[in-house]
C-alpha cells in the first residue's frame, strides 16, 4: 500500500456502499419472503419495484396526491397486483418442475415491464420529486449524500417493521410455520394459501418500497428494473431462505461493489456481483446463512 | 384411421421414421425446404435464415435443459462466443467449413467451464450460477475490444462456398438449412446412445443415475458441452447471416426467448424444439405485419409495437405454463390423434 494512501477516499467508499447496501438487502428481503414462503425465486421482483414506483409518481406527480397518501395508494395498489398474480398464475403452477416456476416468474417480468412501458413509455425518464432530505453529513472530512442516509434508514426501518412483524404477531408466526413446513402448519389449523398469498403481497410491497427509493435517488426510468437482478447475488451469498442473510450480505455486497467501483472503475462495478455469485456458488452453495439441502431418494 | 404399424424386424424397430409414410412426407418436405428460396421474396429468405438458426440453438438447449434438466440463462452468451470465434477466424481468411466446428468447439469449451458448477448445484442455483455467466460474458465481449470490436461490434466477411460468396439471404440459407436438418438428425440420433440416455436418467434423477453407474461428472459436462457446441455453431451461422455484430444481440432477453421457445414448444422433444422456435420466430413477425397494417387507421400503432411484443412474450410464457404445460407438441399430437382415429372418435 502506498504511503500517500488516502483512508478518507477508503472511509467515503466504504461508508457509501454500507448506506447502499442496505437498500439492497431491502430488495434481498423481497426475494427472501418469496423463496421461503412459497419455493420461488421471483424474477419479477424488478417490475414489482418499477410498478410501486410508476404508481407513486402517477398518483404524487400527475394526480397531485400528497406523497405520504400516494405512498399509501401505490403500496396497497402493488400488494393487490401481487394478489392477483400469486392467485391466477402461481398458484396453478404450484408443485411444478423449479423450471416452469423460474419461466412463468420471467414471462411476468416481460408482461409486466412491457405493460409498464405501453403506459408510461419505454424510453422516458421521469424526474422524481424530492423525497429525501438532500442535506450532507460530514464526518470530518468523509462527504456523505443525505439522500443515501435516508434511504439506508427507511431500508433498516421497513427491515425491521417485518422483522419484529414475523416475529411477535400471529399471523407473522404463522407465515413461517407455513414456510417451514406446509404440511404441518396446514395440520395445525394455518391457512397456508392465505398466507402465501400474503407472502406474495409482502414481497410486493417491500418491491415497490424499495423501487420508490430507488427512483428517488437515481430518476424513475425501466432501467430501475435491472437493479433487481445485480441483488440476486445477494441472496445467494445470504442464503436464500434467511433473513439475516439478506441483511448482512446486503451490506457485504454494497461495500464491495462501492470499493471495486471506486478503484477499478464504474464497467467493473456491473459485473461483481455476478462474480460473487458464481465464486459462492463454486465454494457454499447454500450461502453465509442458508439451509443446507439434503436430497434423499 | 391408421391401423397395422407392426415392427417386424430390429432394423424397422430402430429405424427413425418407422413408416413408408413418413418418408414420404419427409421426402416432401426436404423437396419443398429446397425450393422455398427460389419463391419468395428477401424478407421471407431472412426470416427463414433465422429460423434455422434459432432452432439449432433452441435445440442445443433442449439438449441441456429439456432432455439433461440443466437450466441455462446463458445460452445467448454462448451463442455470442461462437459468433465471435466466427469473427475472428472468418477476418484471418479460414474457410466457414473449418470456422463452423471450430466456433461450436470454443463454445463447448466454454460450456464446460461454466457448466462445472453444476456439479454441486441445480435446479434455481444452477439457472442463477448461468445467469451469471451470461453477465460476465456479455462484459467481455463488450470490453475485450481488441478482439470483439467493443460496443461498436465486429464486421464478418461472406462465407464462400465453391467460389461463390454467401451475400444475401437467398444463399446464406443454402447453408444455414443443410447444418440445422444436420444437427437436428445428429440430435435424434444422440438419444438412442448411450450418452442421451444417460442424459435423461440424469434429467428424471441425478442421484438414481449416480447409482446405476452413470458419472455424474462426465455426463452433466457433457450436455453442457453439446448444448454450447449448438448455440455456438447457431452463433456462427447469426455470423454469417448478419455478417456485423454487437454484444448487444447475446442479452439475457435472447436467452429467455430461447428457453420460452422450448418451453413453448415442449420440453426434451425435438419436435417440439422446432414448433417452438417457428412460433416463437413468427410470432414477432406476424406482430409486426399486423401493427404496419393497423397504422392506416390507428397512426401510434408502432410506438407501442415493442411493448406489445414484450407483453405478448411474457403472457405467451404465462399461458402455455398454466393451460398447456407440455407445449405446442402436444397439441400436436392431439390433432394427430384424432386423425389416427377418425371417424370412430371425436
Amino acid at each position: 500500500m502506498p504511503l500517500d494512501f488516502d483512508w478518507y477516499e477508503l472511509a467515503e467508499y466504504a461508508a457509501l456502499g454500507l448506506l447502499a447496501g442496505g437498500l439492497q438487502a431491502l430488495i434481498a428481503l423481497g426475494f427472501v419472503l418469496v423463496y421461503k414462503g412459497t419455493g420461488v425465486i421471483n424474477f419479477a421482483m424488478g417490475e414489482f419495484m418499477m410498478l410501486g414506483a410508476y404508481f407513486f409518481y402517477t398518483a404524487n406527480v400527475m394526480w397531485g396526491i400528497p406523497a405520504l397518501a400516494a405512498l399509501i395508494l401505490s403500496l396497497l395498489a402493488v400488494a393487490l397486483v401481487s394478489a392477483l398474480i400469486e392467485k391466477a398464475i402461481l398458484r396453478p403452477l404450484s408443485g411444478q418442475p423449479v423450471i416452469s416456476i423460474l419461466m412463468v416468474t420471467l414471462g411476468l417480468a416481460s408482461a409486466l415491464g412491457g405493460g409498464i412501458n405501453a403506459i408510461w413509455g419505454g424510453g422516458h425518464t421521469y424526474e422524481m420529486p424530492a423525497l429525501l432530505p438532500r442535506t450532507p453529513l460530514y464526518l470530518g472530512d468523509v462527504f456523505i449524500p443525505g439522500q443515501m442516509i435516508w434511504s439506508f434508514l427507511l431500508a433498516a426501518a421497513v427491515i425491521l417493521v417485518f422483522s419484529l412483524y414475523f416475529r411477535y404477531t400471529a399471523t407473522g408466526v404463522s407465515m413461517r410455520a407455513a414456510a417451514s413446513d406446509p404440511t404441518t402448519a396446514y395440520v395445525l389449523g394455518v391457512d397456508v394459501r392465505a398466507t402465501q398469498r400474503l407472502t406474495w403481497m409482502f414481497a410486493g410491497v417491500v418491491g415497490a418500497v424499495a423501487g420508490i427509493i430507488v427512483a428517488a435517488i437515481t430518476n424513475l426510468s425501466p432501467a430501475l428494473g435491472g437493479v433487481a437482478l445485480g441483488v440476486l447475488s445477494v441472496i445467494i451469498l445470504g442464503g436464500l431462505d434467511s433473513i439475516v442473510g439478506a441483511i448482512v450480505a446486503g451490506l457485504i455486497i454494497g461495500l464491495l461493489e462501492s470499493l471495486t467501483a471506486g478503484y477499478l472503475g464504474g464497467k467493473v462495478r456491473d459485473i461483481v456481483p455476478y462474480v460473487i455469485v458464481l465464486v459462492i456458488l463454486l465454494i457454499r452453495p447454500y450461502g453465509l446463512f442458508g439451509t443446507r439441502e439434503i436430497e434423499r431418494l | 384411421m391408421r391401423i397395422g404399424d407392426f415392427r417386424e424386424s430390429y432394423e424397422h424397430d430402430e429405424a427413425i421414421w418407422p413408416t413408408r409414410v413418413q418418408r414420404g412426407w419427409l421426402g416432401l418436405l426436404v423437396l419443398l425446404l429446397l425450393c422455398f428460396p427460389f419463391g419468395v421474396n428477401g424478407y421471407v429468405a431472412g426470416v427463414a435464415c433465422l429460423l434455422g438458426i434459432h432452432i439449432i440453438a433452441a435445440t442445443g438447449l433442449n439438449i441441456m435443459t429439456g432432455y439433461t434438466g440443466l437450466i441455462s440463462l446463458g445460452h445467448a452468451a454462448f451463442m455470442g462466443v461462437g459468433c465471435y470465434t466466427t469473427a475472428y477466424l472468418a477476418q484471418r481468411g479460414v474457410p466457414f467449413i473449418l470456422v463452423l466446428p471450430l466456433s461450436g468447439l470454443m463454445a463447448g469449451l466454454l460450456g464446460v467451464v461454466v457448466g462445472l458448477p453444476s456439479l454441486r448445484i441445480k435446479g434455481l442455483y444452477l439457472a442463477v450460477a448461468t445467469l451469471a455467466a451470461q453477465f460476465i460474458l456479455v462484459y467481455v465481449f463488450r470490453e475485450w475490444s481488441s478482439v470483439t470490436g467493443g460496443v461498436g461490434g465486429v464486421t464478418i466477411p461472406a462465407a464462400r462456398l465453391m467460389g461463390f460468396e454467401l451475400r444475401n439471404d437467398h444463399s446464406v440459407y443454402f447453408l444455414i438449412m443443410p447444418v440445422a436438418i444436420l444437427l437436428l438428425i445428429a440430435a435424434r440420433n444422440l438419444f438412442r446412445t448411450r450418452v442421451g440416455r444417460a442424459f435423461i436418467a440424469i434429467r428424471d434423477r441425478d442421484i438414481s443415475a449416480e447409482v446405476l453407474g452413470i458419472n455424474l461428472l462426465h455426463y452433466k459436462l457433457a450436455a453442457f458441452a453439446i448444448g454450447s457446441f449448438y448455440a455456438g455453431v447457431a452463433g456462427s451461422l447469426l455470423g454469417y447471416f448478419y455478417r456485423a455484430i454487437t454484444p448487444e444481440y447475446f442479452t439475457l432477453e435472447l436467452s429467455i426467448f430461447y428457453l420460452a421457445a422450448i418451453i413453448v414448444g415442449g420440453l426434451g422433444s425435438l419436435l417440439g424444439t422446432i414448433f417452438g422456435a417457428v412460433f416463437m420466430t413468427l410470432l414477432p413477425e406476424l406482430l409486426r405485419v399486423s401493427v404496419s397494417y393497423a397504422t392506416q387507421w390507428a397512426p401510434g400503432a408502432t410506438s407501442v409495437l415493442s411493448s406489445m411484443q414484450q407483453i405478448v412474450f411474457g403472457l405467451l410464457i404465462i399461458g402455455f405454463l398454466v393451460f398447456e404445460p407440455h407445449g405446442l407438441l402436444e397439441v400436436w399430437r392431439r390433432i394427430r390423434r384424432f386423425f389416427h382415429l377418425w371417424p370412430f372418435r371425436a
